[in-house]
């Protein structure tokens, strides 16, 4: 057992090694490969999630058995192994499921730079998810921008290349905030390991020195990380972006990168300021105010599009809205309900990216919801695979999405009565928003076909069919096996005071 | 209350002057149209950053912490580690700089400007 305490580092050095082999491999290979890397990086993940679960505690592991001032941390605990085995299952339907997409859509010569680029994601996601050393993960911020850009520009054409200048462009002022905001801490604090800075903060707060600073800092760092998961007025990056790439790249963009820096952010409220700290500057009640305002407005902006891709991105910003929602309650069942949102939402939305795409495949390649009448009938799996994800997102019982608005009813009747208020009704106007335009899209995809197009016969893609069907496992098993995941969510949070 | 602002920012006139780029670099990077006046800014960003650790780094008469003549005491010596991350920064804005360089040649190539609104106008409009 005690083995499994390397389990972490071989994760992050496996993805990032194969990362580099890819680039000498041929365009089949590295397919095969990376599918493989990543398969080992989900086992490796849920075995330190047994392991972490079994010993009841945290660990902190030394690379290379330096200490800390010398050498580099990572920490484990359940929340980050959760995390991690989540998004490795995740990574690994959206890459299987869309990988016929890229074959068509990349260049013959750049297919195997796609999955250099996955890789290297996996590894920023996982470092970032994993670190103790608040540098690190502004090192893998940076990794994960580049292979996020990459993502976007290797469908090479006009608007990819738009959508990639304007993703840089938000996510480069984004990293230069966390920067500035990361060497004020160090200034403030003198210490870049989390535990360390925490310790100096309670210091530096009893005493009552540095308030407005800190402040300041919290304030840069908040705003640089909500820039980069494209929070409601920071969002224009965002439907460009997901519209137009490639659909794996869609699906890795909205449901593991806006989520990885999320996590970050959560992570550096508990472990690196403190949630005391975090409550007296009251950065929540911004958050609170913006994801309320960003969970309407996404939601309207959504019915007005006709392109099913761009529908689904704006849905994306109003899910993001309930996640920062959420982390603004500023209570413990808020933040879980917030986590619980990231997972229900990656787990919903690269789904729907990839069912979208399945649909669109039999549609002559066409976005459009004119075009899309009776694909869900031609394409029978992606159309069901669809429905499961739009229902899930509505919040249909039995689906991830349900038990996710009922955390945040729950967490809202326990804050203060002015946010009970404004919740219940955000949650209700925003789910009918939801429904309009989910139940819109899945109508019109379920229209029944003309008699000429009948005798078109697609073939089967039996890499899609399993990828979806893991989706539709992953969904169903969150909306009706929440308890225990709650339970340990709860938990992996203590683990983190 | 004024007069000690006043004399606490001419005081650390390093870290003043980097902050003011920062904005300088900032407002470059978000609001001006050309893409190589935006990379520009970010880079005024990045290094305004690099120059606020480095001058905080700097203790005046210490020395880089090289132990020669065998002087072992610490106060004798700087703390390495902001010279450390600001190396570690540079490589970081440099492999940045060299993906934006490298999208702005392909928009250029493609839609033969420089002008972030007028090549999203274009792309809209499905130009190409």
């Amino acid at each position: 057992m005690e083995f499994l305490r390397n389990m972490p580092f071989f994760c992050i050095i496996l993805s990032m090694v194969s990362a580099v082999i890819i680039s000498i491999m041929s365009d089949k290979a590295a397919r095969v490969f990376s599918l493989i890397v990543i398969g080992a990086v989900g086992i490796m993940s849920s075995l330190t999630l047994i392991y972490v679960v079994s010993i009841g505690e945290s660990y902190t592991y030394y690379m290379g058995h330096f200490p800390a001032p010398w050498g580099n941390e990572i920490r484990v605990g359940i929340l980050e192994a959760m995390t991690a085995t989540l998004f490795s299952i995740v990574m690994f339907a959206s890459v299987l499921g869309g990988m016929k997409r890229v074959f068509i859509d990349v260049a013959p010569k750049k297919r195997n730079f796609y999955y250099i680029m996955v890789d290297l994601l996996l590894a920023a996601l996982l470092a970032m998810i994993y670190t103790n050393d608040l540098f690190t993960g502004y090192v893998f911020i940076e990794i994960m921008t580049i292979s996020a850009c990459a993502l976007i520009m290797i469908k090479d054409n006009g608007h990819c290349l738009v959508a990639a200048a304007k993703y840089m462009i938000m996510s480069l002022i984004g990293s230069g905030l966390i920067l500035l905001g990361l060497s004020m801490l160090y200034d403030l604090t003198g210490h870049l390991l989390m535990s360390n800075i925490k310790e100096a903060i309670e210091l530096n707060e009893a005493s009552g020195l540095y308030q407005l600073p800190l402040t300041v800092t919290v304030g840069v760092l908040c705003v640089g990380i909500a820039i980069k998961s494209a929070l409601f007025p920071f969002h224009s990056w965002l439907p460009d972006a997901y519209g137009y790439s490639t659909a794996t790249s869609s699906a890795l963009l909205s449901s593991l990168i806006s989520k990885g820096y999320i996590f970050l952010l959560i992570k550096i409220m508990y472990r690196v300021i403190g949630m005391d700290v975090i409550r007296e500057t009251r950065i929540g009640n911004v958050f609170f105010v913006f994801g309320v305002v960003g969970m309407i407005m996404g939601s309207v902006r959504a019915i007005a599009q006709t392109d099913v891709r761009q529908m689904i991105a704006y849905s994306s910003v109003a899910q993001i809205g309930y996640i920062y929602m959420g982390m603004g309650l500023g209570t413990e069942l808020g933040m879980l309900a917030a986590i619980f949102h990231i997972f229900a939402h990656s787990s919903a939305k690269s789904m729907m990216f990839i069912s979208a795409d399945g649909l669109s495949y039999v549609s002559d390649d066409s976005k459009e919801f004119d075009d899309l009448g009776g694909s869900a009938i031609k394409n029978p799996i992606a159309g069901i695979t669809f429905t499961v994800g739009a229902c899930s997102m509505i919040g249909i019982p039995m689906l991830a999405g349900f038990i996710a608005k009922v955390c945040f009813a729950d967490a809202a009747i326990n804050a203060s009565t002015i946010k009970l208020v404004i919740v219940m009704l955000a949650l209700a106007f925003s789910t009918l928003l939801n429904a309009v335009y989910f139940m819109r899209a899945i109508i019109s995809v379920y229209r029944p076909i003309k008699e000429e197009d009948q005798m078109k016969i697609y073939p089967r893609n039996p890499k899609f069919i399993v990828a979806c069907l893991i989706f539709i496992g992953l969904n169903i098993y969150l909306g009706t096996n929440a308890q225990p995941i709650l339970d340990l969510i709860l938990e992996g949070i203590g683990m983190f005071a | 209350m004024f007069k000690e602002l006043i004399t606490n920012l001419f005081t650390n006139y390093y870290e003043t002057a980097a902050v003011i780029i920062f904005g300088i670099g900032f407002t470059t990077l978000l609001l001006n149209k050309n893409l190589i006046k935006k990379i520009i800014g970010f880079n005024l960003m990045d290094n305004a950053v690099y120059l606020f650790l480095a001058a905080k780094g700097y203790v005046a008469g210490r020395k880089a912490p090289i132990v020669v003549n065998n002087v072992m005491d610490v106060n004798a010596y700087i703390n390495p580690i902001p010279a450390g991350l600001v190396l570690t920064g540079i490589v970081v804005s440099v492999s940045v700089t060299a993906i934006m360089l490298a999208l702005t040649v392909k928009l250029y190539r493609r839609y033969h400007t420089l002008d972030i609104d007028e090549i999203a106008i274009i792309s809209r409009k499905g130009g190409i």
